[in-house]
């Protein structure tokens, strides 16, 4: 199953609802457009929400690790929302699970932007 | 105690597309060993991370090259032997990516991952014919406790140990 990325505008953040596996070729390549895209937008409070990725390989976790590089250079934030238990242990295991602000809730996870 | 392996081989084209393929054959393997399913799933992580290894970065993502694949069932552990065509790596090169310095670098997790999630983890080169991984996976008898158990079975297993 190859992964499938959604956008939506809740108040000032762009929430990506991504499905599916982000792994090296077509996962990662999509996610760093879509980053790219926004931040070229002007877009720079960026809310992933990973509910529903089956599985992510170590360079989907690079992917993220760029997409949140890229969005801090430029000023902005890049968060993360509802992580599964794999990938939740995964950024532990790599330890990432403390760089990335992550969020189980929605509504917080984007309020938190605005106190920002 | 070794008896003969159950064995499963197979040579696959060296394209990103087999990596899923090579995952569907390692979790029916570590299903016939009987592995948990966590297991299954660490166990089909490690080989995705060394199919990933083989094909772009061994075999520079060369159709016309192949990724060699062997899994080995014995009574208490699966091995897993990934050979590709490439020029090897050397693996005291490879750097802590949980390093500070390296926690925000794109690249370099792979082998980090497989030796997380798998027992052992080795690596030969055969000059001028490709690299080998080998992985290993110990199976756990079924009365013996795994993480996360019962305080009945920590005690069952300090008593033991």
């Amino acid at each position: 199953m190859s992964m499938k990325a959604t956008i939506r505008q809740v108040d000032s953040v762009i929430v990506v609802d991504i499905s599916g596996r982000i792994t090296l070729g077509e996962g990662c390549a999509q996610l760093r457009e879509l980053v790219r895209d926004q931040l070229a937008k002007g877009n720079k409070r960026v809310l992933i929400n990973l509910a529903d990725v089956s599985y992510i390989d170590s360079s989907g976790i690079g992917e993220l690790v760029s997409a949140y590089t890229a969005v801090s250079n430029q000023g902005g934030q890049l968060k993360l929302l509802k992580l599964t238990k794999k990938v939740h242990d995964l950024l532990q295991i790599t330890k990432l699970y403390t760089v990335f602000d992550i969020h189980d809730d929605e509504a917080k996870g984007t309020a938190s932007f605005e106190k920002s | 105690m070794t008896s003969e392996p159950s064995v499963v081989e197979v040579t696959l084209e060296s394209d990103l597309k087999n990596v899923e393929v090579a995952e569907e054959i390692a979790r029916r393997v570590a299903g016939t060993a009987g592995f948990s399913e966590e297991s299954a799933h660490q166990i089909e992580m490690a080989l995705h991370e060394s199919m990933i290894n083989a094909i772009w970065h061994g075999n520079k993502n060369e159709a016309s090259k192949s990724v060699w694949l062997r899994f080995e069932i014995y009574n208490d552990r699966l091995e897993i032997r990934v050979r590709d065509q490439g020029n090897g790596f050397n693996i005291a090169e490879v750097a802590d990516p949980c390093s500070a310095e390296n926690l925000l670098k794109v690249s370099g997790r792979g082998i980090f991952l497989i030796r997380t999630f798998m027992d052992e983890f080795h690596v030969k080169h055969f000059p001028g014919s490709g690299t080998e991984v080998t992985l290993v996976k110990r199976i756990q008898p079924p009365h013996q406790p795994t993480q996360g158990g019962t305080d009945r079975e920590h005690e069952s297993h300090n008593s033991t140990s």
